[in-house]
């Protein structure tokens, strides 16, 4: 493996088994992918191809039906994260995967710095420390100061992923998994996130992305892979059989 | 992360038990009786372990047993079978081997608990600060100035007036009653708090509020809890782990996200479809 | 008394039992041991508890005190002590504190403190000092057992914060040797401080609830209170912050009672232990058994039990 490469996949697949109507739904098959630190590996196909399905099959909200993914750790060990046990899991998010989703899940009450600051306070960074970088962050990404104090409950679509776009990078994780992080964004913005995106490569960050526009994948990755629609793998049949 | 709780094949069974209360409950029986001994199967063969400042989550509906696994751990009840093991401060305990004196000694001082029903979990004749002030004086806090400061930063802490820290609970609204409840399960600084549907039956700001102080609390304190709810929103926000249980089993367990995102059993993935 | 009725109007058995369960109850200080009390020839709630270690306990030859309120009069102790008297021929009774071999009490413990071979019987009424907070008689058991009185610190914590102080007047509770908290009968907080490290052995018996209990020679006991809070005896100031004195004998160091003087509706104060009263008079000191004090007291209309300055 090259020492760069920070994750591995190798033929993952991904199906839904639907008890209530006794189906087996295909999302993804037949992935392989690297990412490398400090590169950026686009995922595209056409819509259905399982694009999100890899990324939350990385990042294990989905259990991986088939295949490997290798990530290799800051410590210089190599995991499956398809077989890791939950706990390495969420010591990994803790300290080094992120995953910037279109959706925003946080506590009503919540203000929005404490939203972004709260990845650098469980890494185990002061709070006023932690604050004072998610008021940066926030700034590069345009979100007005008078909303940095408020619930972003209220925000718009493209503020609301800023908010989670800033919770994602502000740790500067290994691997960062991004889904259309700037789905909802004006042109201005966007160019922004790409900045703070190369910013990051700069420091090593790892990133795997899915972006909604050909353009920005040829902005910004260094390695592209096409997905094809996902197939029914044989083993996953002869299992329901 | 350090291993705070392993629990180990834990069963509760109500009634006399024969060899066919295992055999003919469950899920797949939908029932947790035993149709041969009228026995109670409230929960069976459960598993799991926390970590330091970790949440857990046990979710299911009324009857599931949910609450099982919390009420033999804080040894309001006593399992069939099972083992549990506590490791606090360089020592094992394992829990249900310790004699009565022994594991009243560890839910006063090291463990906290906080009941839907606050009658459960206050005295409802004696002040918030008389509540607060009773688990204190359990550890051996026999100063009543030192007493009173730290049931008022208890209460600050919860955000409970402390100008009403003199009142009676049962003038107290649901949410602050909760809210009592909590401080009086922080008093001792526990490593280790048990949460059995604390917002059921609260408005939804008030629920909101609860839930935001529990993850306040887990953040600040690194506290491991184990939260018991039907709730999946409650779920969601709290838990970093989830049980999900039926008819006494856990059917499936795992990641929080993961058990919402990506159901395996036919149960939750009915109930995640219903709630979403 | 006919001859066939027995010495102490208990049975042999009976007695037995009695010292018995006396011997477990110094062996474990505080420790409220059960016993199988007898139906006496009176109700119970007058003593009956005292009166059966009393009676268990005395044999000819030895002199018996006793008292109600502090008085040797009163129509209890006078009851009380006619049929001790009357069951346990060969002994002789006494109202002079000193000359007791054996003081049966209510209420008081005497002011001049006892010896190592004088022996009170405090008569009690409810034994549990956790009765008040917990009424499952097999959960206090548990209380005990660990020593738990953090439910009796949660009372006296609400009376700080209702009342600025600790309201309870009698039935103190009170930690014996490090361990047990008793209930030790209804003697003012006066004289708690009595019962810590006495000379004397100390037996306390509930007839109706069925429990003897002791406070040891050389034993501790300490009230329940806060290390900032610390127990305090009834304060006999008077407005001026003077101590008052007994109207009688002008004694400034005795548990005084409160009466109304019926002429003038003033309040007036007096030793609530006749005896230490008389004495502080100069009263002879008789060895004559039978002799007792006659009521000096006429124009008493009403008393109270205790003064709460």
């Amino acid at each position: 493996m090259n020492p760069k490469t920070v994750l591995r996949v190798e033929d993952f697949a991904k199906q839904f088994f639907i008890h209530e109507q006794q189906k087996v739904i295909p999302s993804s098959s037949n992935v392989n992918l690297t990412v490398e630190s400090g590169c950026l590996t686009a995922l595209v196909g056409p819509t259905g191809s399982g694009k999100s399905s890899v990324l939350k099959g990385i990042y294990r909200s989905y259990l991986p039906s088939e295949g490997s993914i290798f990530f290799t750790t800051s410590l210089g060990d190599t995991l499956d994260l398809a077989k890791a046990d939950e706990h390495q899991i969420l010591d990994l998010r803790r300290n080094e995967i992120s995953f910037v989703t279109q959706f925003l899940h946080c506590l009503p009450r919540q203000k929005t710095e404490d939203i972004v600051a709260q990845p650098l306070i469980s890494r185990g960074v002061k709070p006023s420390a932690a604050i004072e970088k998610a008021r940066q962050t926030l700034d590069a990404l345009n979100i007005p100061e008078r909303l940095w104090g408020i619930s972003p409950a209220t925000f718009s679509g493209g503020e609301k992923q800023r908010v989670n776009l800033a919770r994602g990078l502000i740790a500067k994780p290994r691997l960062l998994l991004l889904d259309e992080p700037t789905a909802s964004l004006d042109p201005v913005t966007t160019n922004r996130v790409l900045e703070m995106i190369e910013a990051l490569k700069h420091e090593n960050t790892a990133i795997l992305a899915i972006f909604h526009h050909m353009e920005l994948v040829e902005r910004v990755a260094d390695q592209v892979v096409t997905l094809e629609p996902p197939v029914l793998t044989e083993s996953i049949l002869e299992n329901i059989a | 992360m350090r291993k705070v709780l392993e629990v180990s094949r834990l069963s509760k069974i109500y009634g006399p038990g024969c060899p066919s209360c295992i055999e003919k409950t469950g899920p797949e029986y939908e029932t947790n009786i035993c149709p041969d001994c009228n026995s109670v199967v409230a929960a069976h063969d459960m598993s799991f372990d926390l970590y330091q400042g970790e949440i857990l989550g046990i979710m299911g509906e009324s009857g599931s047993g949910k609450s099982t696994a919390v009420k033999c751990l804080f040894f309001d009840q006593e399992p069939t079978s099972g083992s549990a093991t506590f490791y606090d401060q360089g020592q094992t305990h394992s829990l249900f081997d310790l004699n009565k004196a022994q594991q009243r000694r560890l839910s006063n001082h090291r463990f906290g608990m906080v009941y839907q029903n606050p009658h459960l979990g206050l005295n409802f004749d004696i002040t918030a600060g008389g509540n607060i002030a009773e688990r204190l004086l359990m550890s051996g806090l026999d100063h009543y100035g030192d007493i009173r400061e730290r049931a008022i930063e208890l209460l600050a802490r919860t955000e409970v007036l402390t100008q009403r820290m003199d009142e009676l609970p049962r003038n107290f609204s649901g949410g602050m009653q909760q809210r009592v409840q909590i401080a009086k399960a922080l008093a001792t600084n526990p490593p280790l708090l048990f949460l059995d549907e604390v917002t059921t039956g609260l408005d939804l700001s008030v629920q909101a509020a609860i839930l935001d102080l529990i993850l306040e609390i887990q953040q600040q304190e690194k506290t491991s809890m184990i939260v018991v709810t039907h709730d999946l929103g409650v779920i969601r926000l709290l838990a970093d782990r989830t049980l999900v249980m039926k008819y006494g089993r856990v059917i499936e367990s795992g990641l929080t996200d993961q058990i919402l995102e990506d159901p395996q059993h036919a149960y939750t993935q009915r109930l995640v479809a219903s709630a979403l | 008394m006919s001859s066939q009725q027995q010495f102490g109007f208990l049975d042999e058995h009976a007695k037995k039992e009695i010292r018995r369960t006396a011997l477990k109850a110094v062996a474990i200080p505080g420790y409220q041991v059960p016993y199988s009390s007898r139906e006496m020839p009176m109700g119970r709630g007058f003593g009956t508890g005292g009166l059966q270690l009393t009676l268990a306990l005395i044999g000819k030859g030895e002199t018996l005190k006793v008292i109600d309120q502090g008085a040797d009069d009163s129509v209890n102790a006078v009851n009380l002590r006619d049929f001790i008297q009357m069951t346990c021929p060969g002994i002789d009774t006494t109202s002079f504190t000193e000359e007791a071999d054996l003081i049966q009490s209510r209420h008081r413990i005497p002011e001049k403190p006892l010896r190592e071979d004088q022996l009170l019987v405090l008569q009690v009424p409810y034994p549990d000092a956790l009765v008040i907070v917990e009424s499952s008689e097999a959960k206090r058991k548990v209380l005990h057992g660990e020593a738990d009185y953090s439910r009796l610190l949660v009372k006296l914590y609400e009376d700080i914060v209702k009342f600025k102080e600790i309201t309870i007047a009698h039935r103190y509770p009170t930690r014996i040797n490090n361990h047990y908290v008793i209930d030790p009968s209804p003697i003012p907080r006066w004289d708690v401080p009595k019962l810590h490290n006495s000379k004397a052995l100390t037996l306390l018996g509930a007839g109706r609830e069925k429990k003897i209990y002791a406070v040891p020679p050389y034993t501790q006991a300490i009230p329940l209170a806060f290390e900032d809070m610390p127990f305090r005896v009834e304060n006999f100031d008077d407005e001026n912050g003077q101590r008052r004195a007994c109207e009688r004998c002008g004694c400034t160091d005795s548990f005084l009672d409160e009466y109304i003087d019926s002429e003038t509706g003033n309040k007036i104060y007096r030793c609530s232990d006749s005896d230490w009263c008389e004495e502080q008079m100069g009263f002879p000191r008789s060895d004559t058994a039978d002799y007792l004090p006659e009521t000096t007291v006429t124009n008493v209309k009403s008393s109270k039990e205790l003064v709460n300055a």
